[in-house]
């Protein structure tokens, strides 16, 4: 019956009947080959998704996500360009997204400014940083090296790169969130901040790790992003950090902080990614695609806090049941 | 963040002199003066009264919204949805204009559509209690988005030359429609917060919004209105939006919610809610006003321009902060 309630379960049925609806019409949409075509698609999504999704925990929120992919993704390029080898690349895109993350984080973390004005600036900063470096020139196709953009496609065990990092991101967040002290401080801070503190846990601290996490998320993404569509400029994935507040929020992760489970916050991502596959397939306009994302996320805010009323994933007040 | 939980008194009051030449909007006075000094100097072209009037340009429409935004900030809530609310208005007044109607309708139209908007969020916010954050994130997502189904990538043009009075006209020598509008909206705004009732509420509800429930005040009453004015404040930028530009694209606004609430906090209005003040918001509006369009003078592409904005946004909340972990 709980498992019934549950919203993860309330998700997946939902995922299912938009699976049917549309296979109803066009069964080549529901073929293992396309549907794992919808998962790659959907990988860029589900890593940032993750990522935000312990910023949400915390009680903030990462307006800089895209911004940060988008500067990343340029300097991969450019280290390209300048000839560096992949593996460099990969360790710099990461340090990188998490330095832009860190100094997210520092700004909440040490001089206590509120997240949501803190990301809005970075933002911004983030892009014209862009713009800075390459005077607003794109990077087409034919200025990267092979190797550069083969990676994220080459296909191992029937899936591309793309998508098996995001299965071992999955895997990773599932691990680090449910299993290690910090996954557990992330949803103290959020659910009771004051009682984490009594607890020995440093808001600031964990908070500054969440942003660090979701920063060398995006600088990862950043680089997968580049790669696989071939191309860099600075309004690459602009507007994309709605879609990842959109998917954490559609995957129930509450936006007051403290509860959420990775599982709803990748089928969040997913339910996004499948609508946006869909929309072309059954001859919707791609234009309806932002309203029906806006749609999305005031449904389901609607229904969590609907939900919200019986308990969601409050360690400390269970921890507190227990004794 | 953690270590200051409660409320600060001072030890000694200061004159009301002193505090006065402390305050947020004398350092803000002196900011835009010394950056109206410095444009001055740096461009030839900048002190010609014509120039200054195109500049206002830069910051009217967005400061009409940025006073209705002050004060849903202060009462605590947010709304960052106003870009998309824009683009939706000037969508139904294209509508509107295909099909024939006049320039009374179509203020009608982008008026009624600000306020249908505004409600919406209003009762999503204030009604369900939804958190105003994700509301607006939502909200902000629809509205545009029903712009683009409605426009995709074409355009509206072709508005009654009438209908450019609001954009375009002037009302006497460099005085321009959107100034006087600017200039009612700061006057309206700034009675309504500093001498009313429910200015007072407004504060109240953004200091301790449970105190203020158990005082009798009727705060989802009073955050749906303020949603509802920061939607007509936008229907109205809508208009003069329109009518400058003469077109309508689904993008049109984009963006405009990071100046807004920028303009807002610069002008020392607490992003926690609580406090501000409508004379911050107006030297706010100037300040942000002279710098782009100072460095527009010098040739400064539009992408550097909102760094210098994003940091700007960031750096007068972190300065004072820095400040008086400095002096501890």
């Amino acid at each position: 019956m709980s498992i019934l309630k549950s919203r993860e379960a309330i998700l997946g049925l939902a995922i299912l009947v938009l699976l049917a609806v549309v296979a109803s019409r066009f069964p080549g949409f529901v073929r293992p080959a396309n549907l794992a075509n919808v998962f790659t698609d959907t990988s860029p999504l589900i890593l940032l998704a993750l990522g935000q999704m312990v910023v949400i925990l915390t009680k903030c929120i990462d307006l800089s996500v895209a911004a940060n992919l988008a500067l990343c993704g340029m300097i991969a390029a450019l280290m390209d360009g300048a000839g560096v080898p992949l593996p460099a690349i990969l360790l710099v895109v990461v340090a990188l997204g998490a330095a832009l993350g860190a100094v997210n984080g520092l700004l909440v973390w040490l001089l206590g400014i509120p997240s949501i004005v803190v990301t809005l600036g970075t933002m911004t900063i983030f892009r014209g940083t862009i713009f800075l470096l390459t005077d607003g020139a794109w990077i087409n196709a034919h200025q990267m090296s092979d190797a550069f953009k083969a990676f994220p496609r080459a296909i191992i065990a029937g899936l591309p790169v793309m998508a098996w990092i995001a299965v071992a991101v999955i895997a990773v967040f599932a691990v680090l969130v449910n299993r290690t002290p910090l996954g557990r401080a992330f949803y103290a801070v959020g659910g009771n901040p004051h009682a984490a503190v009594y607890t020995g846990i440093s808001v600031g601290r964990t908070q500054f790790a969440a942003f660090v996490i979701a920063g060398a998320l995006a600088g990862l993404t950043g680089y997968l992003w580049v790669a696989r569509y071939a191309v860099a400029y600075v309004d690459i994935a602009g507007g994309f950090e709605l879609d990842v507040v959109a998917a954490c929020v559609i995957g129930g992760i509450a936006i007051a902080g403290g509860s959420g489970t990775v599982a709803g916050c990748v089928m969040g991502a997913l339910f996004l990614g499948i609508i946006k596959n869909a929309l072309p397939v059954v001859g919707i306009s791609p234009f309806w695609q932002m309203a029906i994302s806006g749609s999305a996320i005031l449904i389901a805010i609607a229904f969590n806090a609907r939900s919200n009323r019986a308990p969601g994933r409050i360690i400390l007040k269970r921890a507190e049941h227990r004794t | 963040m953690t270590e200051q939980t409660g409320r600060q008194i001072p030890d000694r009051l200061t004159s009301p002199l002193s505090r006065a030449l402390k305050s947020w909007e004398a350092l803000l006075l002196v900011v835009a003066a010394a950056i109206f000094i410095a444009n001055s100097l740096a461009s030839p072209y900048f002190l010609d009264p014509w120039n200054l009037s195109d500049a206002t340009f830069n910051f009217t429409e967005k400061a009409m919204i940025a006073f209705a935004m002050a004060l849903l900030i202060i009462s605590g809530e947010i709304d960052l949805s106003v870009g998309a609310i824009i683009a939706l208005a000037s969508t139904v007044m294209g509508l509107a204009m295909t099909a024939g109607a006049g320039t009374p309708v179509l203020v009608a139209l982008g008026l009624g559509t600000g306020l249908a908007c505004g409600a919406f969020n209003g009762l999503l916010v204030a009604r369900f209690g939804l958190p105003s954050i994700v509301v607006t994130i939502g909200t902000m997502s629809l509205f545009r988005g029903i712009s683009y189904i409605v426009l995709g990538d074409s355009a509206f043009t072709g508005y009654p030359a009438s209908f450019g009075w609001f954009g375009q006209g002037y009302v006497f020598w460099v005085i321009t429609v959107e100034l006087v509008i600017f200039a009612l909206a700061a006057i309206v705004f700034g009675v309504l917060l500093h001498r009313t009732n429910f200015g007072r509420m407004v504060y109240a509800i953004g200091n301790n919004a449970t105190a203020a429930r158990f005082s009798g005040i009727r705060v989802e009453r009073i955050k749906f209105t303020l949603f509802l004015l920061t939607g007509l404040m936008s229907g109205i930028a809508a208009i003069c939006l329109t009518s400058r530009l003469g077109s309508t694209r689904p993008s049109i606004a984009a963006g405009f919610e990071l100046e807004v609430v920028t303009i807002v906090v610069l002008g020392g209005v607490s992003i926690l809610g609580g406090s501000g003040s409508i004379p911050g918001v107006v030297l706010a509006a100037f300040v942000m006003g002279l710098v782009t369009f100072g460095l527009g003078l010098l040739n400064v592409p539009g992408i550097v321009m909102s760094i210098i904005v994003g940091a700007l946004l960031i750096a007068v909340i972190a300065l004072p902060r820095l400040w008086s972990m400095v002096r501890r």
